[in-house]
């Protein structure tokens, strides 16, 4: 009876020490939340970089999973809420449209640490983060503006928000610096990821004489378009040289991986604190510029590089006053800057772009 | 300045052309279903798995030709589930084709999923040396992809199918009162097994149309709701193949022409404009059938019912 006595007490101490020590090295469970599948080769293949950045880097100590082409809404919640429960420590929400669900489940699992990218609401367990595209376009634009012959240049866009229409913007400054003449004509697609809506709109751009086009919006459908028709094209969120050989003059590129890995540091070692928002640009290397086609002179090669160590330095921002809109009203002044806050809430097309924003 | 116009001009009427033919062969696949008396729903369902069969196929041999056929048999395969359903087991038609269409785009989705960003050649419009050539017309009428003339073949075909050959009015004796036409002694459940599959057949081939030729690329869901237009496009050309051609055409139409006016920076809202072609294509055909005799003689009586030969 005794030596049964202590075989069991000694088996259920040895189960102890074995469930402690499990405890102790059972690897931390980071969720991501993905937008629309990781082969869109744009957006979301961009945050799949960094979430195998941060596999390649932590190893055994995380386990990852990730769920595709979740819509904005309520899926969104029910995805992010079953990380939640499931005992994930870390929720990497990468869509604009998921900030409310996201919200909403931090709020009852304080423990769990939640990132949302894109976004602009925060709590004491939700961090922001984004990236300063408009750097990238920027240089993109001193591209666009050099290689148009006809002064036409398309832009295919999502939906008409802050975002875009900063990305609308600061490309046109970058093409009207080193070309007055030329003008940016946008389609609005209305959809994130529509590869028949984009195509279309990128023909339509072709057709009324465009020869450089670029996008804001999750596939290489215009990129394609622009290929077949023999014109040049930019690409944004990746480097999309695969799908216009040809074509594919640049991208704007983001690079997500660095602020992953310094975020899921963070978690492993019990620093992370939530509440703060990051928004860094070239100067942090999350924003890059797409090696150059054969076709872009060295001068504007070198056009480029000099801008990116003036952004860099803080010597130039493409937001640096005057700027006028396009109905001619002076919105910045001279010798001033716009605030963060202003670009943020960006709501009018600076000179260059034809039309009006609709609202 | 006019040479300028004209081909601006041009290439929005090629655009027409192509966002109008893969409209065309959805629905004339299912003009042809619904004339047997059988409502399949699973159109956007059929277009997608067509879509990513014939797209696997041009990754994995290179053939266009044979990505086509891979189309239609996917789709005629797809389609063939649902005509078990509905002909032997006397499901619902409704519910079926809807659990057809979620299906089709769960299962396109999961085999597409290595496809996905696979760029590929899409095929290229036809070149006629000497006629593409001519001005104006000749890249307005010999310069389309090959797709576009089947279409107006298609149309033609099944207009006269329809109209003046036996088998066509057999069809359409079984949609209209399929009872009579048992009584007669037709084979009813394989008319329409047959007109089922015909109609699969065909919307794969438009879901291929898009995979292969207007965007060549894989991408989930990527017919956006085409099927659910072509649908309505039947039932407001009152099951008239010419009807639906230039339903098909109108929505192309002004679906390319709305993008036009928003790049061109016209002040109308850009939201309204998206509205534009389907507002535009409703009312376009209501109004060429608006002579209620007209409608009730040619949707077909027994649409939607299910057929027991004993009952």
């Amino acid at each position: 009876m005794s030596k049964k006595l202590l075989a069991g007490v000694l088996g259920a101490a040895a189960l102890m020490m074995g469930a402690a020590s499990a405890q102790a090295d059972e690897p931390a469970k980071i969720g991501f939340v993905y937008v629309s599948p990781i082969g869109d080769a744009g957006y979301t293949y961009q945050h799949d970089l960094g979430r195998k950045a941060i596999e390649e880097k932590f190893g055994d100590k995380i386990k990852v999973s990730f769920v595709e082409s979740v819509a904005e809404g309520p899926d969104a919640e029910r995805v992010v809420m079953n990380y939640a429960k499931s005992g994930y420590k870390a929720v990497f929400a990468t869509s604009f449209g998921y900030m409310n669900p996201t919200l909403k489940v931090a709020k009852r699992f304080p423990k769990v640490a939640f990132e949302h990218a894109t976004g602009y609401k925060r709590a004491a367990n939700v961090n922001t983060y984004q990236a300063r595209f408009y750097e990238s376009r920027y240089l993109t634009g001193l591209v666009a503006g050099s290689m148009t012959k006809s002064n036409i240049i398309g832009y295919v866009a999502a939906f008409p928000i802050p975002e875009v229409v900063r990305g609308i913007n600061a490309f046109t400054r970058g093409i009207r610096a080193v070309n007055d003449k030329a003008q940016v004509r946008v389609i609005w697609t209305n959809s994130w990821f529509d590869p028949g809506k984009e195509r279309e709109a990128a023909d339509t751009l072709i057709g009324q004489k465009a020869d450089v086009l670029t996008m804001h919006a999750d596939s290489p459908a215009t990129i394609q378009a622009a290929e077949d028709a023999g014109i040049y094209a930019i690409g944004y969120n990746s480097d999309f040289a695969k799908f216009g050989p040809n074509s594919h003059l640049t991208s704007s590129v983001t690079n997500w991986a660095p602020y992953y890995v310094k975020r899921v540091g963070e978690i492993l070692d019990g620093s992370w604190k939530g509440n703060q928002d990051t928004w860094e640009g070239l100067s942090a290397d999350m924003v890059q510029v797409a090696p150059f086609h054969k076709d872009v002179p060295q001068d504007v090669r070198d056009r480029v590089e000099q801008a990116k160590a003036d952004i860099i330095a803080g010597k130039l921002h493409p937001f640096a006053g005057p700027i006028n809109d396009n109905e001619g009203k002076e919105r910045v002044a001279g010798g001033q800057t716009m605030s963060d806050g202003d670009m943020l809430g960006f709501n009018w097309y600076v000179e260059g772009v034809v039309g009006k924003l609709p609202n | 300045m006019i040479g300028f116009e004209v081909e601006t001009l041009i290439a929005i009427l090629l655009g027409v052309a192509r966002g109008a033919t893969p409209l065309v062969f959805a629905a004339i696949g299912e003009l042809i279903t619904e004339k047997s008396g059988v409502l399949n729903l699973g159109v956007e369902g059929m277009m997608l798995v067509g879509a990513v069969s014939g797209f696997i196929t041009v990754v994995v041999t290179g053939s266009p030709v044979l990505g086509f056929f891979a189309a239609m048999l996917a789709g005629a395969l797809l389609s063939s589930l649902f005509a078990v359903l509905v002909l032997f087991l006397h499901t619902n038609q409704v519910a079926s084709g809807l659990s057809l269409t979620i299906f089709g785009i769960g299962l396109s989705a999961f085999f597409g999923l290595g496809y996905i960003g696979t760029p590929i050649k899409g095929l290229q419009a036809i070149h006629i040396p000497g006629l593409s050539e001519i001005a104006i017309i000749g890249p307005l009428v010999f310069g389309h992809d090959i797709m576009v003339y089947l279409a107006f073949v298609l149309v033609a075909a099944t207009a006269w199918f329809l109209g003046k050959s036996r088998w066509g009015m057999i069809l359409r004796a079984v949609g209209e009162s399929h009872h009579a036409a048992h009584a007669i002694g037709y084979p009813v459940v394989a008319i329409r097994f047959a007109a089922i599959l015909f109609g699969g057949a065909m919307c794969g081939l438009a879901g291929a149309y898009i995979s292969l030729i207007y965007t060549p690329m894989w991408a989930e869901n990527m017919t956006a709701g085409r099927g659910w237009i072509a649908l309505a496009l039947v039932v407001f050309a009152t099951w008239k193949p010419g009807r639906a051609l230039i339903g098909a055409y109108l929505f192309g139409g002004v679906t390319i022409l709305q993008l036009n006016v928003q790049s061109l920076g016209v002040d109308v809202s850009a939201h309204l404009m998206n509205m534009l072609p389907y507002i535009a294509t409703i009312l376009v055909l209501v109004l060429i059938s608006r002579d209620e005799t007209k409608i009730r003689l040619n949707a077909p009586a027994c649409l939607g019912k299910p057929f027991r030969a004993d009952g």
